[in-house]
């Protein structure tokens, strides 16, 4: 049986022309771009062909892109790197509860250096209120860092009005934009963002490489010190295989991402449709219509995401849920309970994250399994059909 | 990262469900947790001669349930009382580390019914 796999906010495959544009850059062409002889110049100019369609991709210049090993050093270095920078400037930092824990771990690292942090809050769809973000700033804060989408609901966030709310009070902005890249247009230029993350396994590139974009002008202290690579931002030779990779994923993206967007939007709304009208109690989490056209997170209200995910996974369906039981953790998703829902709702979340892969026939096959797997589930379970029954509810056992 | 016995149990559940009347009814676990338990006891001849189970929870906490239903019909009290959380994981060839706090508790369900019925008595 073939899997449907439906968790690209995790990770995606490669793609075919990526692996094909890579491959020679293994063996054919192995030089170190830094030395100046002619196994080194080849493969300099296929790291900077990279760069350029990377740069072209968020229509900014060459120059302002440093290649990383992936969105999380992207954005410990556009986070710690501007801190460092700017720290006689200020120490306040604002971002979101919402945050992938790239950013959130980060920030909090840098509360234990001094900074003050200030999380905003998210409403029932998980979207910030520009208004909370303006009395959050001080004549001290020095970074606004708010994600592009949210890689768990999928919900927008309004970086246009947050970059213009920067740039008036001359705060450095900077975005995660590991969900959105490949699913939305990036324009630095126009969003006016100083900083910006992306990282090329979640468009169909390679693990293990990433980009970050920093604004001419924009000063920003290395986390690796070493060799001149990267301007001086970024030591060590360079991901050659990876930068191909990232470039080519970014080529791809703007070659096909409007017409696959379009398409996925069609089958996650047939997902989300045939979901609501064949279970009761499905809930949308996520903003209903600013959401990534491929990210469709649902609570099955009375169960448990993790059995969910286990009775999908024996179907060979691949998807992911925000219950503290699936992702390794004693506590819930941080942005389903940010978001204000109540524990048991977050944790029977799960999150359909389409991708190039899926078809009709995957989606078609999900609203198959799906009801009676909730259904058998419900049977189970002792919050479903009647309140609960109040004896001897003895005290929490959950050893946080 | 289940065991096979765990996921046996997972997927073929036994003694779901509530006993009307019960003798004696433990419930445990919380909603932050993901866990809620729900264990209901038939008690005769101060032996547990029927029980069934109701879990909201991972697939560890519907196992765990499974399996200390499984263990502990047509044991007196005494020996039920002895089981413990370990006994059951033991009994499904172990639980991912992670699990064995947070979605073990079917043995405290179970001593939460026995407790339930003593008091009743």
């Amino acid at each position: 049986m073939k899997g449907i796999y439906m968790d690209h906010n995790a990770t995606t495959p490669v793609h075919p022309e990526v692996m094909e544009a890579m491959l020679p850059f293994f063996s054919e062409h192995f030089g170190n771009p830094s030395s100046i002889h002619w196994a080194g110049r080849e493969v300099k100019k296929g790291v900077e062909t990279a760069r350029e369609t990377v740069a072209s991709f968020l229509k900014c210049d060459p120059k302002e892109i440093v290649f990383t090993g992936g969105g999380s050093e992207g954005d410990n270095l556009a986070i710690k790197g501007i801190c460092e920078a700017y720290k006689d400037k200020g120490n306040h930092i604002i971002t979101t509860k919402v945050e992938h824990p790239a950013v959130l771990n980060t920030c909090e690292y840098m509360e234990k250096q001094g900074f003050q942090v200030t999380y905003l809050p998210v409403d029932m769809d998980g979207m910030i209120n520009l208004d909370d973000l303006k009395n959050a700033i001080t004549e001290k804060t020095i970074l606004i860092t708010v994600m592009f989408a949210n890689n768990e609901t999928g919900t927008i966030f309004p970086i246009a009005e947050i970059g213009k709310i920067a740039k008036e009070r001359k705060i450095l902005f900077h975005t995660d934009a590991v969900q959105a890249a490949g699913k939305l247009h990036l324009d630095v230029n126009a969003l006016n963002i100083d900083l910006l993350s992306i990282s090329a396994h979640k468009l169909y590139g390679p693990k293990g490489i990433g980009a970050l974009y920093v604004r001419k002008g924009v000063k920003i202290k290395p986390l690796i010190h070493g060799g001149g690579q990267e301007r001086n931002r970024r030591a060590g030779t360079e991901n050659v295989t990876g930068i191909v990779g990232i470039g080519k994923a970014c080529e791809i993206a703007m070659r096909d991402m409007d017409a696959e967007s379009e398409r996925l939007l069609r089958l996650r709304e047939r997902l989300h449709k045939g979901l609501t009208q064949k279970i009761e109690h499905v809930k949308l989490n996520g903003h209903p219509t600013m959401r990534l056209n491929n990210t469709l997170n649902v609570s099955f209200e009375y169960v448990e995401g993790e059995s969910l995910l286990l009775n999908l996974d024996m179907d060979g369906v691949a998807a992911s849920s925000g219950s503290a039981c699936s992702s390794g953790s004693l506590e819930p998703s941080h942005v389903l309970t940010a978001m204000g829902l109540p524990h048991e709702v977050a944790h029977g979340s799960v999150r359909f994250s389409l991708g190039r892969s899926n078809t009709e026939a995957d989606i078609d096959k999900i609203i198959e399994i799906m009801p009676p797997v909730v259904a058998r589930l419900r049977a189970m379970s002792p919050l479903y059909g009647k309140s609960l029954n109040p004896v001897e509810r003895t005290a929490a056992v959950c050893h946080h | 990262m289940y065991s096979e016995k765990v996921m046996e149990h997972f997927k073929n559940p036994r003694n779901v469900g509530e006993i009307e009347n019960a003798d004696g009814v433990g419930e445990v676990g919380n909603a932050a947790c993901g866990d809620i338990m729900k264990l209901t006891i038939k008690v005769e001849n101060n032996a547990i001669a029927d029980v069934k189970f109701k879990t909201f929870g991972c697939g560890a906490a519907i196992a765990t349930s499974s399996m200390v239903t499984e263990l502990v019909k047509g044991k007196s009290l005494d020996e039920a009382e002895k089981i413990s959380n370990a006994t059951v994981a033991e009994a499904l060839d172990g639980l991912p580390p992670v699990k064995m706090h947070c979605s073990n508790l079917a043995a405290d369900a179970l001593h939460a019914a026995i407790e339930n019925y003593k008091k009743k008595k």
